[in-house]
């Protein structure tokens, strides 16, 4: 109970902070430009987890279907001025459908072979953008990307309303992902990331739970995407770059791939190095990659989960020795 | 109610199973004996439908269940026990066993009863329910191993090698309860190495060796068939 208490606390020291940040930083653009930024990628890298971390589906599309959430955003209220709302809802669901459809070819791949095929999926998506002019402005990018249409009395012409609106996606973004991991689908997402054989055996359609998981995943990435295009007001074809997925991997990784606070512990932190090792410019992948290997091979789960193993062994309980993931908060609900 | 007919599985240019026959009856306790890569998870893989046999025929309670799913052989009533405990190591034994139930996730009462006689089976899980099953010792692991195997209510409960690595006390305690499975109703199908404690509790036993039936009849025939006796129980 001590525990739960504690973990609740976090949890609201956190949400309040967050809350009361934009008034500490009233006047500041940047600071919270900076960091509605990392809220959108946190977005993103929750669901890239979904089907990385919990699925154990390297998916290396990612930031495709970020793309494909911006610029569905972009051109439908540029080029066809349609209301903002809608053309997220669009967003959202068109990228879904872009993911249920690349899903089903790219999940008769197993492994690493899943990897690189949505790599290479991801490397379409951006030169389908990249060459596309006509449709998506191609290299020159959209520009002009409207604000959020106010709903009623609430306008996002703010860099703190448009803070707050973020906020309130990304909560509830997490929210989505707590539930369900902590659900039973959520227990057949990690058992098919232990062994899909195994998961099979024991009744499971493996095949249509992956495909679940990755469209979920998607629509995560498209809403994050149409969120960031709006927030920009101009995308270009780098959104769908490699460097743009290798950037969630590693906010991923860092922060602790199949946990849940690990992507918003990750981004939030490199979001803001990023920031203050600017002046270094490319050098700070220097920094940055033995970060990443040194990470690797001591907190396979990075910061939060290397958190978990150290608490653990200080209450002397004993951890599973054949996973490198150990589920810290054991749902309550299984007996009822 | 299981009945393979020459059944064939190839891995590439491997032939792993060479026109198997065998039969389980309503009720057995069948025991597939034989040394490593003789064939026997080979056999059971594909029962449950991990692996499609080359040719051969396979039929569950008179239907043909060739080419089935895993997952649509779990709801025929068929459940694995694989070899090597494989358990979730991040789950909790609860979890565990409650994955062992996913075909009957809709039924929250039928999962209560299941998970109470699972406890009732073996009551160290019930105290060690929120423990990481990684973190259990390996008895313990292949209890949970079986419990979760139960949880789906299978009619035919394949179990494979749950003997190995064990300590002989334990082993002895494994068969008894694997007995004691059997008499509460359910069919069991065996593969063992330990031929000496399987045969103890088998009503019926086939030999397997390189992918091929050499040797079949009741327990006490092979208990006291010479070649088997210098084989497996070395006396
Ligand atoms: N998935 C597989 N791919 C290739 N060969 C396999 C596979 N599974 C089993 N085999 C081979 O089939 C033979 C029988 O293996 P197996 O059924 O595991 O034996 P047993 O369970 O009796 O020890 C072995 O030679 C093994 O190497
Ligand atoms: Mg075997």
């Amino acid at each position: 109970m001590g525990k739960i208490l504690n973990q609740r606390t976090v949890i609201a020291v956190l949400v309040i902070f967050a809350l009361v940040f934009p008034l500490i930083y009233a006047d500041n653009r940047y600071v919270l430009h900076v960091m509605t930024i990392g809220f959108i990628f946190a977005i993103s890298v929750y669901g890239m987890n979904l089907i990385a971390g919990f699925t154990g589906q390297l998916s290396l599309a990612h930031a495709g279907f970020f793309a494909i959430g911006a610029y569905t955003l972009g051109i439908l209220t540029t080029r066809n001025e349609m209301n903002f709302w809608l053309a997220l809802l669009l967003a959202v669901l068109l990228t879904s459908a872009a993911g249920l459809v690349l899903g089903l070819i790219a999940l008769r791949t197993k492994e690493h072979f899943f990897a690189i095929y949505t790599l290479i999926v991801g490397y379409l998506i951006y030169l389908l953008i990249d060459k596309w002019d006509g449709l998506t402005g191609g290299v020159r990018g959209l520009i002009g990307i409207p604000i959020p249409d106010p709903i009623g009395p609430l306008t996002f012409e703010s860099a703190t309303s448009m803070y707050y609106l973020v906020l309130a996606f990304l909560l509830l973004s997490i929210f989505i992902s707590v539930r369900i991991v902590r659900s039973l689908t959520g227990r057949t997402y990690i058992a098919i990331r232990n062994s899909e054989e195994l998961a099979q055996t024991l009744g499971i359609n493996t095949r249509i739970n992956k495909l679940v998981s990755f469209v979920i995943s998607v629509a995560y990435a498209g809403l994050a995407g149409a969120l960031y295009a709006s927030l920009t007001r101009f995308i270009g074809p780098d959104v769908a770059s490699t460097n743009m997925v290798f950037n969630f991997l590693m906010y991923l990784i860092v922060g602790g791939i199949g946990t849940l606070s690990g992507p918003l512990v990750g981004t939030m932190l490199f979001i803001w190095l990023e920031q203050f090792l600017r002046s270094y410019q490319e050098y700070h992948l220097l920094i940055f990659g033995p970060i990443l290997v040194l990470m690797v091979i001591f907190f396979p789960t990075g910061i939060v989960g290397g958190f978990y193993k150290i608490k653990a062994k200080l209450q002397h309980k004993k951890l599973p020795k054949e996973s490198k993931y150990f589920n810290p908060v054991p749902e309550k609900s299984t007996e009822k | 109610m299981l009945k393979l007919t020459d059944v064939t599985v190839r891995f590439g240019a491997f032939e792993a199973l060479t026109k198997v026959n065998i039969e389980v009856k309503e009720g057995e306790l069948v025991v597939l004996l034989g040394a490593n890569g003789a064939g026997k998870s080979t056999i059971f893989n594909a029962i449950s439908g991990l692996y499609k046999p080359a040719a051969g025929e396979i039929e569950f309670i008179g239907k043909r269940v060739n080419g089935y799913s895993p997952d649509r052989m779990v709801k025929e009533g068929t459940s694995q026990c694989p070899e090597g405990k494989k358990l979730f190591p991040d789950m909790t034994v609860q979890q565990n066993l409650m994955m062992g139930g996913f075909v009957h996730r809709r039924h929250k009462d039928q999962l209560k009863t299941s998970l109470e006689e699972v406890y009732e089976l073996f009551p160290i899980l019930r105290e060690k329910k929120e423990h990481a099953a990684g973190s259990l010792s390996g008895g313990q692991q292949q209890m949970v191993a079986i419990g979760r195997a139960l949880m789906a209510r299978p009619k035919l409960i394949m179990m494979d090698e749950p003997s190995i690595g064990l300590a002989p006390l334990i082993v002895e305690q494994m068969f008894s309860i694997i007995r004691k499975i059997n008499e509460s109703g359910t069919t069991v199908l065996l593969a063992e190495q330990n031929a000496n404690a399987a045969l103890k509790i088998a009503d019926r036993g086939y030999v397997i060796e390189n992918g091929s039936v050499v040797l079949q009849g009741s327990s006490k025939e092979l208990f006291h068939n010479d070649a088997i006796r210098q084989a497996y129980i070395g006396a």
